[in-house]
């Protein structure tokens, strides 16, 4: 039977069993508009601005481990969805994007609503297409999902011009695909591997680092299995937090420029790093040149190219995680070789000691609501249990460091292109992927204003989000930089004119609460937590000068931190 | 250091901007990049010269391969090849000049292509040192306009690039 592009369209997404597509509508998509209404299985999310359509599936995608769906239009709408797309592509989170275009004839025509999605999408996407015949779409949108989710994810974007979706082909959907140029790497090297082993157990000062790859590869219960089996210290970047429990006294902290001082000390004086789905990013690092002086590194990455990007490495290992660790905990099983059970006394007792400098300590007795303290008090009356989103600046830091994620995929942020305005519709596509869970949004007051029409979505669907504000008055920041670096010359990051964010909320038809004392604030979470079925936007009146400790400044080493 | 990288790639419309803009992006060299159809109509073969360090050169070649429309890369440096590159050159040709080209086209087994009563055009293939001597040669007060292809390589003895 022949069926029109936009049923192809359709058929294709229920196929690969799509629950939500997340979109605005548009002269070049609605054909596709029209197939939607037409069907019950696939729901679509009516957002308020393509870039939160992207963001809300990205968060959906993170949060389940399945790829996120994005439906737009031609020109503003596919420019719209250009950070969404950037976003996840540097976060390497699996989305398929699917843009409207002008018909066929018009293309390079400066069309009514034409740009080149392609052209402008390109070096921000894994891959992308343009389908110039309804007998190659369901063919291409196969080949989308395929490559978003394999390998090292990423976005696809699929380009659809109208005439497409309307002209009609013979529906088939291919049960498998394989492209000759894409295959990527399902094992480990294993000579790599028993190589690695060994470097491992003859460690004095051993260290792990792991990153997002853990958490993209669903590889946490390999790595707590081979973390406890060593015995060694572990730390994780920005985007690894949560795949080995927080609470547990193996982990170190967080690593990096907010990094804890045990762990960047850890990480500056260790002699092995196995360094496992992190990609040794400058926020990272540091200075390159200062980078763990001492240590011989091993690097398993599914990415070749991140391997020896930055940093120079011993032993690389290519492969998926799971599968790697899962091969090093067979040899690490069989074999008599145990780790130096002195040597790591003694390193366990440094670490130990620069624990006890206690770098996240913080003002408790401060009249002024102390950002910490709110994120510390959010993490004991959750439990923990709770998916967190953030927007970046001082309260992504602050989240980081202050709420212990134990699980993985519950700490969802933009770390690669730190994109405000994140947060919120992130956890709108969270909230869709775990309609029962507690799903909060922490956010400034700067980010939270880059998406806030959002506010209108979660009240369509009826998603009971948590929003805290972590209200500063100031790009925070922006603000400790220019304290730190340009002798306090505040320029443009003081937030005049903030609205009322309770009636603003209250407006939305949702509920707002504005919290200005610290005894306060748990009363105010409490109450929040407690309205499973309402969106509660949290205004916390924070201490305005609060900086982001530790740091470690730009181009220094990760043994030169500023301290409180 | 100078390295060829040969490209077997999907012959799709884009692929060849997609690896034009991985070396912008990045901020890679490119000497020179040719790129023309194969025996195989789905494919098309590019050879793109390049200059980096060990490092850069290998992440060259591993963002290349990462590229979803590279179908196969080899660094023809790390073998011995055979590279070529096509040149025309429009010359100035008058009075004794005219016999002189001539001589010299005929030094470096060139040809001479299109004649007018005061200009040659001369066709010339071979490595880029070459290409280079031989407009050395003529001098700059005889050239008129020089075009070339770019390098194209390939791998000497048995081993083959195909898919
Ligand atoms: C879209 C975007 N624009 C600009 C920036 C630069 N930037 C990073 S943090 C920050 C301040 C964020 O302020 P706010 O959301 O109030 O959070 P705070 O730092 O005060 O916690 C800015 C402007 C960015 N990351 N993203």
């Amino acid at each position: 039977m022949e069926l029109t592009g936009a049923e192809i369209f359709v058929r294709c997404l229920q196929e690969e069993g799509v629950e939500y597509v997340f979109g605005y509508p548009g002269g070049a998509v609605l054909h596709i508009y029209d197939a939607l209404y037409q069907q019950d299985e696939i729901q679509h999310i009516l957002v308020r601005h393509e870039q939160a359509a992207v963001h809300a599936a990205d968060g959906y995608a993170r949060a389940s481990g399945r790829p996120g769906v994005v439906l737009v239009t031609s020109g503003p709408g596919a420019t719209n969805a250009v950070t969404g797309i950037a976003t996840a592509y540097m976060d390497s989170s699996p989305l398929v994007v699917f843009t409207g275009q002008v018909p066929t004839h018009l293309i390079g025509n400066d069309a009514f609503q034409e740009v080149d999605s392609v052209g402008i999408t390109r070096p921000c996407v894994k891959h992308n297409f343009l389908v110039k015949d309804v007998c190659d779409l369901a063919e291409t949108i196969k080949k989308a999902f395929y490559i978003a989710t394999t390998g090292r994810p990423g976005p696809v974007v699929v380009d659809i011009p109208k005439d497409v979706t309307s002209n009609r082909c013979t529906y088939h959907y291919p049960k498998e695909i394989r492209l000759r140029s894409y295959n990527p790497t399902t094992r480990g090297h294993t000579g790599q591997i028993k190589k690695a082993v060994d470097l491992i157990l003859s460690a004095k000062r051993p260290m792990i680092y792991t990153g997002g790859g853990v958490i993209l590869d669903d590889a946490s219960e390999e790595l707590v299995e081979f973390t406890r089996l060593l015995g060694y210290p572990i730390t994780h970047t920005l985007m690894g937090l949560g795949a080995y429990p927080a609470e547990d006294p193996q982990f170190v902290g967080m690593l990096g420029m907010h990094g804890t001082y045990e762990a960047n000390m850890a990480m500056h004086n260790c002699d092995v790093l196995i360094a496992i789905g992190a990609r040794f990013d400058d926020r990272v690092t540091g200075n390159v040149e200062k980078f763990c002086p001492a240590a011989k590194i091993v690097h398993v990455d599914i990415d070749p190219a991140s391997i020896s990007k930055n940093v120079k490495v011993d032993i690389p290992i290519v492969g998926p995680v799971h599968d790697v660790l899962r091969q090093m905990l067979r040899i690490l099983k069989k074999t008599d070789r145990r780790p130096d059970a002195e040597a790591l006394a003694a390193w366990w007792e440094q670490i130990e000691e620069w624990r006890a400098l206690d770098c996240l300590k913080y003002d408790r007795e401060s009249p002024l609501i102390k950002p910490q303290y709110v994120i510390e008090t959010l993490y004991r009356l959750t439990g923990g249990d709770a998916y967190i989103t953030s927007d970046v600046g001082q309260h992504q830091m602050w989240t980081a460091q202050y709420f212990k994620f134990n699980k993985p995929r519950r700490w969802i942020n933009s770390g690669g292109l730190g994109t405000m305005g994140f947060g919120l519709p992130a956890a709108m596509g969270v909230q869709m992927a775990f309609p029962e869970a507690t799903v909060c949004c922490v956010t400034g007051e700067g980010s939270i204003q880059m998406n806030i029409q959002e506010l209108s979505t979660c009240r369509q669907f009826g998603l009971p989000i948590k929003i805290i504000n972590l209200n500063n008055r100031y790009l925070g920041m922006v603000r400790q930089w220019q304290e730190f670096f340009y002798e306090k010359r505040y320029a443009m990051s003081y937030m005049e004119s903030l609205p009322d964010f309770v009636s603003l909320a209250q407006s939305y038809g949702h509920v707002g609460m504005r919290i200005e004392k610290p005894e306060d604030v748990e009363g105010a979470l409490r109450e929040a937590l407690a309205m499973k079925d309402r969106l509660v936007f949290l205004d916390f009146i924070t201490d305005q000068t609060e900086n982001v400790y530790p740091m470690i400044p730009a181009g220094a080493g990760q043994n030169e931190m500023i301290l409180v | 250091m100078r390295h060829i990288i040969s490209l077997l790639l999907e012959n799709e419309a884009g692929a060849l901007s997609r690896v034009a803009g991985l070396f912008s992006a990045r901020g890679y060299n490119i000497e020179s990049l040719t790129v023309a159809p194969t025996e195989d109509p789905s494919l098309s073969r590019m050879t793109i010269v390049t200059h980096g360090t060990e490092e850069i050169i290998e992440q060259i070649t591993k963002q290349l391969n990462k590229l979803i429309d590279v179908v196969k890369l080899t660094d023809m440096t790390e073998g011995p090849h055979i590279e070529r590159e096509l040149m025309m050159v429009k010359v100035r040709a008058e009075g004794h000049d005219r016999e002189e080209h001539k001589r010299l086209c005929e030094i470096f087994r060139g040809r001479i292509i299109d004649v007018t009563d005061t200009t040659y055009v001369i066709e010339l293939t071979g490595d880029s040192e070459k290409m280079d001597a031989f407009l050395d040669a003529l001098g700059e007060k005889a050239i008129l306009e020089v075009v070339r292809t770019g390098i194209s390589g390939i791998a000497r003895g048995k081993r083959a690039m195909h898919v």
